[in-house]
């Protein structure tokens, strides 16, 4: 299985909110480590490592050459 | 405790002038090897039983006590007992299986972990024991062997590499004097003057934190486990136990970046860490205290020509995970049937190159594994150290977060995957070992009664073949000739030498072997080929090819 980068969901407004919603009231400090937390939660949902690598790799390129 | 220039000493053994050998002059030598570490004479003792001529050098006129490695691995143990001191080490060692990782001091685990999830094999995950222990008992195995000299205080200085082997220079009390060897491997350790005299590379990674090793006696009833804590209650980023012999306990502290490192070692600066971890009524005695950093390197090739790398020469991995002298086991376990089969005209020297591709797989794997556990116990940035403690914190809710917690991933035998000398699969099994990786034990029995899978494979190439039928056994073997012996493993009726019953099942099931399926062992004990009916045509094909003989290998 690939990384899916066509659209993927019917409710994209309800993901977006969850995701706001999840940093309610945080400081930076808290709100990193939800991320985290967050990450790690699906990471092991999505369960493929080809998968969590190329999205990873998509998520840096913005800011950083491949390692 | 005795000590020659701030070594301590386990064990004197004296130097000696070498027989032959004066001021000078030049020795001849079939095999040289440089170094008597674990490594170092784990191969002087595999190529002696074979009956090869070899001389090993060291440095030192003793074995050197102080905290080294500790953690002996099921399959370091399998090569051991292969070797002959399997048993010997079993006896001495303390066996553990389990591990448990805490988190900031509460008392339940975030993280459990069983090493040995098979049951009834001979040996255990792991032992522990000092490896001033290992390296006793290696030299008393090769004591009785009149071709095997271990030769003290004579130091390598010099090092001529040209195509018939090569000539080392060496220094010794009374001076000088020099090698002539057909093939030199240098077992001299991390800081290994061979490979500094060739001027080879050794790339990698130098990971920066500090860690305290304390090995103290005390008296405490506790688990035979492994215990990691990530941020304990007590100074320290991070602190591990593990059980040793004669009453010894090792607490490895980790202290961080940037510190004063002979401060760090005096007894005062200790004590707050050990008391931290024992409470304040239990008393302790110091053993040995150090520090130490950790890098994680290899050498780009093992194989130079005549010259060979094995051990932490070649390779260097953090501790955490044991993967050093256990690595370096796997290293001459590879090489050891390898040079005997090239010196015997048995087969060709191209036969070493593979020695060069499996052991620096395995080293890339070992590295990988060490590196990876350390990035968790360590972390670099504040987003790793986030990462870390949100694994730990979700473990204790969430099973699936277990298994992403890293305190070490521990030793176990690499499988050559991708090894030129395996003959892949076309029979499809419900189980077992694949061609590259090694045999698994099972209990049998024999015509002395009890007995091991694993005691009867290894030292040369050997057909597993699963059947009753005796008579088949008795055809397969004449088909397949003096270089492959075949050990019949049958469900019932009497067992003989080479006939072994299988009456548990579990060679069986653990083969994944129906009636007549056959697979080649290699004399290291690592799987060459298999089949579900055993066919002499393949398993001699299979044979060519993993000894590298009539063009067998590419
Ligand atoms: C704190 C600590 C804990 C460890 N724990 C573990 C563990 O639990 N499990 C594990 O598997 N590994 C562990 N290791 C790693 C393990 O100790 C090493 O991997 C192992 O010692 C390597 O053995 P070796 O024979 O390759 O090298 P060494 O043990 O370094 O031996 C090299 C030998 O070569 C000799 N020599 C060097 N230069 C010359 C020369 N020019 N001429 C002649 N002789 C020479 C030296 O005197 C020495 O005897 C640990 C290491 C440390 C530091």
């Amino acid at each position: 299985m690939s990384l899916k980068l066509d659209i993927n969901t019917t409710a994209p407004d309800d993901i977006y909110d969850s995701l706001i919603r999840m940093h309610e009231g945080l400081d930076d400090e808290q709100s990193a480590h939800v991320n985290a937390r967050m990450i790690l939660l699906l990471a092991n949902h999505i369960g493929d490592p080809a998968v969590i690598a190329e999205a990873a790799r998509i998520a840096r390129s913005a800011y950083a050459p491949d390692l | 405790m005795m000590s020659v220039s701030g070594i301590p000493v386990w064990k004197e053994y004296g130097y000696r002038p070498a027989i032959g050998s004066r001021a000078g002059e030049t020795e001849t030598v079939p095999i040289l090897i440089v170094g008597a570490g674990p490594i170092g004479l784990a191969m002087a003792l595999d190529l002696g039983r074979r009956g090869r001529r070899v001389v090993v050098l060291n440095a030192l006129a003793f074995i050197p006590r102080g905290s080294k490695a500790i953690c002996f691995s099921k399959r370091s143990l399998e090569i051991y007992d292969r070797l002959g001191v399997g048993d010997r080490l079993l006896e001495k060692g303390v066996v553990w299986e389990k591990g448990k990782v805490f988190w900031r001091g509460d008392p339940a685990p975030v993280y459990e972990f069983d090493l040995l999830p098979v049951k009834h094999q001979k040996f255990p995950a792991f032992i522990n024991i000092q490896q001033y222990y290992v390296e006793e008992y290696l030299l008393d195995a090769i004591a009785p062997l009149s071709n095997v000299e271990v030769r003290w205080r004579h130091e390598l200085v010099g090092i001529a590499p040209h195509a018939g082997g090569a000539k080392a220079e060496i220094e010794t009390p009374e001076g000088r004097y020099f090698i002539e060897a057909d093939f030199v491997i240098a077992c001299d350790g991390s800081k290994s003057t061979v490979r500094r005299l060739l001027g080879l590379d050794f790339d990698g990674r130098v990971f920066e934190d500090n860690f305290l090793i304390a090995d103290v006696k005390f008296d405490q009833e506790r688990p035979t486990e492994r215990w990691f804590q990530f941020e304990p209650p007590y100074p320290g980023y991070s602190s591990l136990i593990h059980k040793q012999p004669d009453g010894v306990w090792r607490l490895d502290f980790q202290l961080g970046r940037d510190i004063d490192k002979k401060e760090a070692i005096k007894p005062e600066n200790v004590e707050p860490f050990v008391r931290g971890f024992l409470g304040d009524d239990i008393e302790f005695e110091f053993e040995w205290l150090s520090v130490y950093t950790f890098q994680c390197r290899r050498m780009r090739r093992f194989v130079h020509g005549r010259i060979i790398f094995a051990g932490d020469s070649a390779h260097l991995v953090s501790p955490f995970g044991a993967r050093g002298c256990n690595g370096g086991m796997q290293d001459i376990d590879n090489l050891g049937w390898k040079l005997d089969r090239v010196l015997s005209g048995l087969s060709p020297e191209s036969l070493l190159e593979s020695y060069n591709d499996e052991a620096t797989f395995v080293a890339d794997e070992n590295i990988l594994n060490s590196t990876r556990s350390t990035n968790f116990m360590t972390p670099r940035t504040r987003m790793e150290k986030i990462f870390r403690d949100s694994v730990l914190e979700l473990s204790r809710d969430f099973a699936f977060a277990r298994p992403f917690v890293n305190s070490g991933r521990l030793s176990v035998a690499v499988p050559y995957s991708n090894s030129p000398l395996n003959t892949p699969d076309t029979d499809v099994f419900s189980a077992g070992p694949k061609a590259g990786a090694t045999a698994i034990d099972a209990p049998l029995i024999s015509d002395r009664g009890k007995t091991w899978l694993l005691s009867r494979l290894g030292d040369r190439f050997i057909a597993l073949y699963f059947a009753d039928d005796d008579a088949g056994a008795a055809s397969l073997q004449a088909d397949l000739g003096g270089d492959i012996q075949v050990v019949q493993i049958a469900q019932s009726g009497p067992a003989t030498k080479s006939r072994l019953v299988d009456v548990e099942g579990l060679a069986r099931s653990r083969f994944g072997a129906q009636d007549g399926a056959c697979y080649l062992v290699r004399p290291d004990q690592h799987v060459a080929g298999r089949w579900l009916k055993a066919d002499s045509a393949k398993i001699r094909r299979a044979h060519e090819r993993a000894c590298a003989s009539q063009g067998g290998a590419k």
